[in-house]
């Protein structure tokens, strides 16, 4: 379902091009529920730019369902869903169920389809307080549930969500998490999540990707990242260790902050 | 079809969007009758003085002065008014450009909600307020209508230029002042284009910010032919828009492609 070949991609940063991901090859069953994880500045979220068309690769192949990002990004937005937790895709002033007309309209999603389909997402995501009330006056957690609507009323196989729980409060992030994963049982949607919550991982993702200066550092399920690093007791040990020890193969990039984004405008 | 109606909900959007500042608006309507009332006295003052100044009689130069202030509002005179300039400070323009629908489309059916909604809220006060303190003149052509929509165009093409620049500066505020600057110096808001010496004259009456108050102003006056008029807008209307277009890709090219 998702499938890349020694992808990679440079940015310039003050005239000295920088690698943010270099040689990063995996591939991404039908169904499966995938997470990524990697210190600040790994290139996780360079990647996930790279899977959904927003950045084109410098080196290397992507495909996504079948399509190549960054040639065919129209077809393959109507065939997936995207979620990037500290951006939001919905219309500020409007109330929600404008800003999901408009989402309709953008992805030519038929009306009886999208009636049927917000139906149900409003159930089970509990949107039906606050379906009237504009974007601007949501608290994080209930935007964020939009955000995840917005992302599945085209009903796509796939769903590729960037930090989704960051900032929620403990309920609202059980809340994310049930819902994704009856997402993947009931469904069958393929997802794939970066995160730096290590209970998104533990709870939801039989298969974790650990990305580190850009490569990818390990391919497997939690148990066996946790056999990595014998005699730590908690998750949060294991992968801090695995960051600490990293060794970059190439010169150290410098890292970016506040996060993994690349300065996306302002140069 | 879809994609008419995705256009149309985009205007109505734009239009409440706008109506939800009322009280912002009731404000400008305010303002705007107010300074046109004291322009109105000055230019009194000056065609008392000298009849016939510019080519307009009098009635018409107080028509000029109040159909002007009705025009700050939805020609967006001092500068901004799109949404997307925000995103592109936080960054979000990436995902705006990534979309099915063009961005320029879909700013410009927002942007000609927002011109409705201020048609109503900011033009309609000050121009009865005008009308019902001074003599004013009737407009002499339908095509005024046209002219006014053209009007909002160009301001539009012009502002959507503006607003995209910001991508490759790191503040916007600069290209903002002067732009509002020029706008209103050169589209005819301080005095009538007519009354500028020499080659200021020249430059500002060829000049796109002349299309978006100055033309339209003269069509209700019938002081310019109706086709040259129109011409003369539609021209900067498709050279603007075209711009535009241009400077998306490009935009869109550093943001995807170059990513920064």
């Amino acid at each position: 379902m998702i499938e890349t070949m020694s992808l990679g991609r440079d940015f310039k940063v003050r005239g000295a091009v920088v690698a943010a991901v270099h040689d990063l090859t995996f591939r991404v069953e039908a169904g499966e529920f995938v997470g990524c994880l990697g210190p600040n500045g790994a290139g996780k979220s360079t990647t996930i730019k790279m899977l959904t068309g927003i950045l084109t690769p410098t080196r290397g192949r992507a495909s996504v369902a079948g399509l190549d990002p960054a040639r065919q990004r129209k077809t393959l937005a109507r065939r997936i869903g995207v979620v990037f937790g500290q951006r939001t895709t919905l219309w500020w002033d409007l109330p929600l169920r404008d800003s999901f007309e408009l989402v309709r309209l953008l992805y030519k999603v038929d009306r009886s389809r999208f009636t049927a389909r917000l139906a149900e997402l409003t159930e089970v995501l509990d949107l039906g307080p606050f379906l009237r009330t504009p974007v601007r006056q949501l608290s994080l957690g209930q935007r964020m549930r939009g955000d995840i609507t917005a992302a599945l009323l085209h009903d796509p196989e796939v769903l590729v969500l960037d930090e989704p729980t960051i900032g929620l409060d403990v309920v609202a992030k059980a809340e994310v998490r049930s819902f994704l994963a009856r997402l993947n049982a009931d469904r069958g949607t393929t997802v794939l999540l970066t995160t730096h919550d290590l209970g998104d991982v533990e709870r939801l993702c039989r298969r974790v990707l650990l990305i580190d200066h850009g490569r990818l550092a390990f391919d497997g399920s939690v148990p066996e990242l946790r056999a990595l690093v014998p005699g730590q007791e908690s998750i949060e040990d294991v992968v801090a260790h695995l960051y600490l020890s990293s060794t970059p193969a190439a010169p150290r990039t410098p890292r970016r902050t506040p996060d993994a984004d690349p300065p996306t405008v302002t140069a | 079809m879809a994609d008419f109606v995705l256009y149309l909900r985009l205007f109505q959007y734009g239009f409440r969007r706008h109506s939800t500042y009322l009280a912002a608006a009731l404000a400008g309507a305010f303002t705007n009758t107010v300074f046109g009332v004291l322009r109105a006295y000055v230019l009194i003052a000056l065609w008392e003085a000298r009849p016939g100044l510019a080519g307009y009689t009098l009635a018409e130069a107080v028509t000029f002065c109040f159909l002007t202030q009705g025009f700050i509002g939805p020609m967006q005179v001092f500068g901004r008014g799109l949404s997307f300039g925000d995103r592109i400070r936080s960054g979000d323009i990436a995902f705006d450009l990534v979309r099915p629908a063009p961005l320029l489309l879909w700013s410009l059916a927002e942007d000609l909600g927002r011109a409705a909604y201020l048609t109503i809220a900011r033009s309609l006060p000050p121009s009865i307020a005008g009308a019902a303190m001074f003599t004013m003149v009737a407009p002499v052509s339908p095509w005024f209508v046209a002219s006014f929509v053209l009007g909002i165009v160009v301001s539009f093409g012009w502002r959507y230029l503006v607003t995209l620049a910001a991508c490759w500066t790191t503040d916007d505020r600069g290209m903002h002042t002067l732009s509002s600057l020029l706008t209103f110096f050169f589209s005819g808001m301080v005095l009538p284009l007519g009354l500028f010496p020499g080659w200021l004259r020249t430059v500002a009456e060829a000049s796109p910010f002349a299309a978006m108050v100055q033309v339209p102003a003269d069509m209700w006056l019938g002081a310019t032919p109706t086709w040259s008029g129109l011409g003369f807008q539609l021209f900067w209307a498709v050279t603007l828009l075209g711009l535009g277009a241009l400077l998306t890709v490009a935009a869109r090219r550093k943001v995807v492609v170059q990513g920064g």
